[in-house]
Formats: structure tokens, C-alpha cells, sequence
């Protein structure tokens, strides 16, 4: 087990009679980026704050960068950064000072401390905006400068908190290219999202985080093995169609505001001949017809059930959803 | 690195976090900053002639009298005015996503109150000295106070400041939000009107002089006023001493405790 930075088993949380996460184990060998993924009120940030120490679980225990939880939460917090959901910078002090926080708490030497800041600023592409105070920064900033913050001790195991909801799509990429990276020197990162597409570029090993359990975990090549088939995806743009469709295809899941529709597809000819008739008995035509083989989209959708008319599940893992964070 | 170390120089690094807010942001300070001296000035200028009458002793109002007499109250109500800052500014931290990170971080766990108890204490002190210029200016001064009875004063304003500023982060830390923070807080400005700080115990009601008497305020009042004026401090002395300790044990036990809980 010495291999593993992160070793959970049975982790519990509720708050009052609400069960956030119902028995959760988690095994995360070194040197890999994990994911959990999840929607929105899975459980994800209350995963993070019970591994990163910062709130105690119901129940269960782990074991993370080698160390109890509950018996030895300060040699874990010497070996993890934690970079959260929300923004964990002091807005009242600039991106500097912000550094050199960090470098006095980690009880860096003044010239070692220097050297350390100056050279995350740069690698995060923050010297011009060095001497500005933090509040003032753009989403993208501050998450740059929330990481280079976490990363000014060395930590061996590394939590991301949906590090890129709310950023744009240069922004985004960017923080893909830094997490990449942050593994090649052999840290272990646990990255939750709500993004399939984000999982499943950068992790090695996926969780499937739904109402409070998981659901699923592997390899993406695993996850996309568990279901048999890909989806149909339909569009229309009569919302008349898009009703009847949707009564009429009761195995459906849909995005009401996209007016698609997914059927489950098994990649048979007579799955598919099977669906147009159907479509044709109702006397429906859908305006666009796409077939799309397995993805980690059919995986999550199969798990997590997401009702057929939910605005909340995203209907593409690609699509950020709603929530902004800061 | 021996815990003491550690500790010491994890507060360190808090306090400079601390003064480094204070000094870019000093408008809450210094706004209540003006309510001592505008009380100060109100009431020399304003209420004086009427409530001096018999302080100096000569049974007419005397204006040098009745400003000994308020200076001593006032600088202690310039602690209790400074610490509602305390308080609104523990609750704002408490609301910045640092100090999640904080609480993951391998540092020692009181650093983050030590450094606001701190820097709040400097604060104090320094918002007396300027309340102390005031009074200067318009013509407080000491009969007899040596050395020794100033580096008393000097002691209990600090110990009083101390002692307030634990109860004032407790009340930062329970409070949700910067308005319920500063009304929480509202009895460490409120206590000294009722004190012995504007007009003398035995001018009170009789059925009120054992609650403005007893309560933390008077006390410490009475006794600065010793110190400083030569007038005596009897029992004052002991009690003054035995609230600040029992306050900043309070305040401690209890934000610490609060602090070290879940955040919620
Ligand atoms: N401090 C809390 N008190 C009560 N309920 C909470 C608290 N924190 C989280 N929850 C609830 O727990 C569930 C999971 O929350 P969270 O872990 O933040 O999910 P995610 O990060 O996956 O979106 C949500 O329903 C949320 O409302
Ligand atoms: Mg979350």
C-alpha cells in the first residue's frame, strides 16, 4: 500500500440528515492525476475538505502521502497544497505578498523564498501583475496565483477543486497544460470536475462521484468499456417535435434548451432500425440524426441517471454548465 | 523546529499579514478612532459646565478638572471602540478563502488569531496615544504620576486591550458577517457609558451603581485615574487586573475553540 498517495475507505459525511457522501474508498497511486467526477452536489468539494484536512469525516478513514487523517493531520498537511473550488488568496495584499505568505509559512530562508516566488510568478505568468493587489485579478489569474501559492512548499500530493470551472477556453487550457506538467516531477495530483472531456484528457484513473457513493472507477478506457454502446443524438428545432420525441422514446435523455435528445445505441444496424421506426410510427423527423460511439458522456449519463429533462446535467461533457464560481 | 519556535514565528508571519491590512486599509481604524474624540470634545465642550459642577472639588463647573477626570475613561474606551474593528475584521478574514488554505497548511494552529490579537493590541495602543494627544491639546494634564505609575498605565491599557480584543475575535469568529460582527460587538462600546468614564459612581442611582461599578470597565478607569491623577485606587487596582485576566482566558478558551472547529 506504500505505493498509494491516497488510500480512503468508507469515508462518510452528513450534515444533519443530509448523507453527503455515503462510504466512499478511493485508492490513488503516486505520481498519477486522479479525477473525481461528478455533478454538481455529488459531494466533490466535500471529498477534498475531509482528504485536505480541512473538516473531519463522519466516518471511515484514509490515508494520504502515508500519514492518518485523523491521527497525523499535520505531517498530511506538510505533504499536500490544497487549491479550492473557491478562491484562496488574501484579495487585500498583491500577488507578491501573497507569494511570500506562503514562502514565510513554509519557513523558506529570505533568498530561498525569493528564488522560489519569483520563479512561480514567472511560470505562471503573473510578474506584471506582481505588485497588484489580488483582488483585482481576472478569474484566470487568480487561479494561476492559486497554484503557484500551493505549489511554493513542494507538496508531494496535490488537490485541484474544479480548478477550471468558470475559466474560458484559453484559460482552460492553459491550466491543462499545468497540471500536465505539475505530474511529470512525480506529484500526485486529485483533480475533481464536472467535465468528462477534462477527466478524460488528463486523468489516468477516473471516479465517478453520484450521490454521494461512487459509481464508477477505472482507467477511461475502462469506464468507456462498462456500457455496451454509444448514443444517437437527435436535434430539432420544432419544440413540438422535441415533446413528442421525448414521450416517445421513454430511454431518452435530453437537453431541452439544446432540443437534442440522446438514445442509448447498442451499434447494431437493428438497434438503429429499431429507433427509426419508432420515430416514424410517431410521425416525428428529427432535423439532425448523429451516431456517436461509446464515450465517457454515455458512461456518466448511464450512471448518473440524469433526468430526462434536467438543465443541470450537462449534455455534452464539453459544455460548461451554469455554475460560475467567483 | 521546537514548538515555541514555531509558533512564535508563524505569528510573526500572521501579524505582518495583519499590519500589512491595517496599513493599506486603515479607514475602519481610524473612524473609530473618532468616536472617543468626539466624545471627548462633546463632552468638555458641550455637556461640561453641567456635569463638572463638584468634580474639582470647588462646587462651580472647572474644565481642567473635568478633563482629568474624562481622559482616563475615554482611553479605555478608545480599546473598547478599536476592538469592534477586531471584530468586524476577524469576521471578513474568516470569509477570505486564505484561510481555508491556512487550515491545510502545516502551521501552528493559533497563528492565525495570535497574529489578528495582536496587531489588533498594537492598534489599540496606538489609537490611545493619539486619543492621549488630544487630550494633551486641550489641556489634560498628570499631577503627579512618575515614571513607574506611567509604565503601570501603560500596562493595563495594554492588558485591557488585550483582554477585549480575545473577546472581540470570538465574537468576529461567530459572527457571519461584517454587520453582525460590529453589532455583536456593540457592548464593548456600550459598557463605558455606563462606567464611571462621563460622570462618577456616586452621581448614579443607587439601584445602578453596583453594575457600573462591578462591570469591566469602572475598574480599570478607577485605576488608570489612580495612576495617573493620584486619586485612590483601593480595591480597583485587583479587580481591574482580575476581569483582564478572566476576559483573556474567556476570549481565548473560546475563540480558539471556535476557530478550531469545522468551518462551516
Ligand atoms: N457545510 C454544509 N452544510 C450543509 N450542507 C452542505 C455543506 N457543505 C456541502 N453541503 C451539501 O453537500 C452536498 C455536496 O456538496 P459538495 O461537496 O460541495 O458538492 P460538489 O463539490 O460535488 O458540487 C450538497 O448538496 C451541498 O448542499
Ligand atoms: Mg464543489
Amino acid at each position: 500500500m506504500s505505493d498509494l498517495a491516497i488510500a480512503a475507505k468508507g469515508l462518510r459525511k452528513s450534515y444533519g440528515d443530509k448523507t453527503v457522501l455515503d462510504g466512499i474508498d478511493l485508492a490513488v497511486p503516486e505520481g498519477t492525476i486522479f479525477s473525481l467526477l461528478g455533478p454538481n452536489g455529488a459531494g466533490k468539494t466535500t471529498t477534498v475538505q475531509i482528504l485536505s484536512t480541512l473538516i473531519t469525516a463522519g466516518g471511515g478513514h484514509a490515508r494520504v502521502a502515508g500519514h492518518d487523517l485523523a491521527t497525523e493531520p499535520q505531517a498530511v498537511r506538510a505533504a499536500i497544497g490544497v487549491t479550492g473550488q473557491f478562491s484562496a488568496v488574501d484579495g487585500l495584499i498583491t500577488g507578491a505578498e501573497n507569494m511570500r505568505l506562503m514562502a514565510d509559512l513554509h519557513h523558506l530562508g529570505k533568498q530561498e523564498g525569493q528564488r522560489v516566488t519569483a520563479r512561480l510568478l514567472e511560470r505562471f505568468d503573473l510578474v506584471e501583475a506582481a505588485n497588484r493587489p489580488a483582488s483585482t485579478y481576472s478569474g484566470g489569474m487568480k487561479r494561476r496565483l492559486d497554484i503557484a501559492m500551493t505549489l511554493v512548499g513542494s507538496p508531494r500530493v496535490i488537490f485541484l477543486d474544479e480548478p477550471t470551472t468558470g475559466l474560458d477556453p484559453r484559460s482552460r487550457h492553459t491550466m491543462w497544460q499545468i497540471i500536465r506538467e505539475l505530474v511529470t516531477t512525480g506529484v500526485t495530483v486529485f483533480l475533481t470536475t464536472q467535465y468528462l472531456e477534462e477527466a478524460d484528457e488528463l486523468a489516468h484513473r477516473i471516479a465517478v462521484l453520484n450521490n454521494g457513493t461512487i459509481a464508477a472507477e477505472g482507467t477511461p478506457d475502462d469506464l468507456k468499456r462498462l456500457i455496451p454502446g454509444g448514443h444517437v443524438r437527435l436535434r430539432f428545432t420544432d419544440p413540438g417535435a422535441y415533446r413528442a420525441a421525448a414521450a416517445a422514446l421513454t430511454a431518452a435523455t435530453g437537453d431541452e434548451t439544446a432540443q437534442t435528445l440522446h438514445v442509448p445505441h447498442d451499434g447494431t444496424q437493428r438497434d438503429l432500425h429499431t429507433l427509426l421506426t419508432r420515430l416514424d410510427a410517431a410521425g416525428i423527423t428529427a432535423d439532425e440524426l448523429t451516431v456517436h460511439t461509446p464515450d465517457l458522456d454515455d458512461v456518466f449519463f448511464a450512471l448518473t441517471d440524469a433526468p430526462a429533462t434536467s438543465a443541470d446535467a450537462p449534455a455534452n461533457g464539453a459544455a460548461p454548465t451554469k455554475e460560475t464560481v467567483r | 523546529m521546537s514548538t515555541l519556535s514555531l509558533a512564535v514565528r508563524d505569528s510573526s508571519t500572521m501579524l505582518r499579514r495583519n499590519l500589512l491590512h491595517a496599513r493599506r486599509y486603515p479607514s475602519l481604524t481610524l473612524n473609530l478612532l473618532l468616536t472617543p474624540i468626539m466624545l471627548l470634545l462633546l463632552f468638555v465642550y458641550v455637556f461640561g459646565n453641567a456635569l463638572s459642577v463638584g468634580i474639582g472639588g470647588g462646587g462651580g463647573p472647572d474644565r481642567a478638572a473635568y478633563i482629568a477626570y474624562l481622559v482616563p475613561g475615554l482611553l479605555l474606551m478608545t480599546i473598547g471602540s478599536t476592538t469592534i474593528g477586531t471584530a468586524v475584521s476577524v469576521s471578513n478574514d474568516m470569509t477570505e478563502g486564505i484561510i481555508a488554505r491556512f487550515r491545510t497548511m502545516n502551521i501552528h494552529r493559533g497563528s492565525v488569531l495570535i497574529g489578528h490579537v495582536v496587531s489588533s493590541v498594537l492598534q489599540s495602543l496606538a489609537s490611545t496615544v493619539l486619543v492621549a494627544a488630544v487630550g494633551l491639546a486641550i489641556g489634560f494634564r498628570t499631577t503627579h504620576a512618575t515614571p513607574l505609575e506611567w509604565l503601570a498605565a501603560l500596562g493595563l491599557l495594554a492588558l485591557f486591550a488585550l483582554a477585549l480584543t480575545w473577546i472581540a475575535v470570538g465574537m468576529g469568529l461567530i459572527s457571519p458577517s461584517a454587520e453582525a460582527a460590529s453589532n455583536n460587538a456593540l457592548p464593548l462600546i456600550f459598557l463605558p457609558l455606563i462606567s464611571s468614564a462621563f460622570v462618577p459612581l456616586h452621581s448614579m442611582p443607587g439601584w445602578f451603581r453596583p453594575i457600573a461599578e462591578y462591570q469591566p470597565f469602572t475598574p480599570a478607569i478607577e485605576t488608570l485615574r489612580g495612576l495617573l491623577l493620584g486619586t485612590p485606587i483601593g480595591h480597583n487596582g485587583w479587580l481591574a487586573l482580575a476581569w483582564c485576566l478572566v476576559l483573556t482566558v474567556l476570549g481565548y478558551r473560546w475563540s480558539t475553540a471556535t476557530f478550531n472547529a469545522d468551518p462551516k
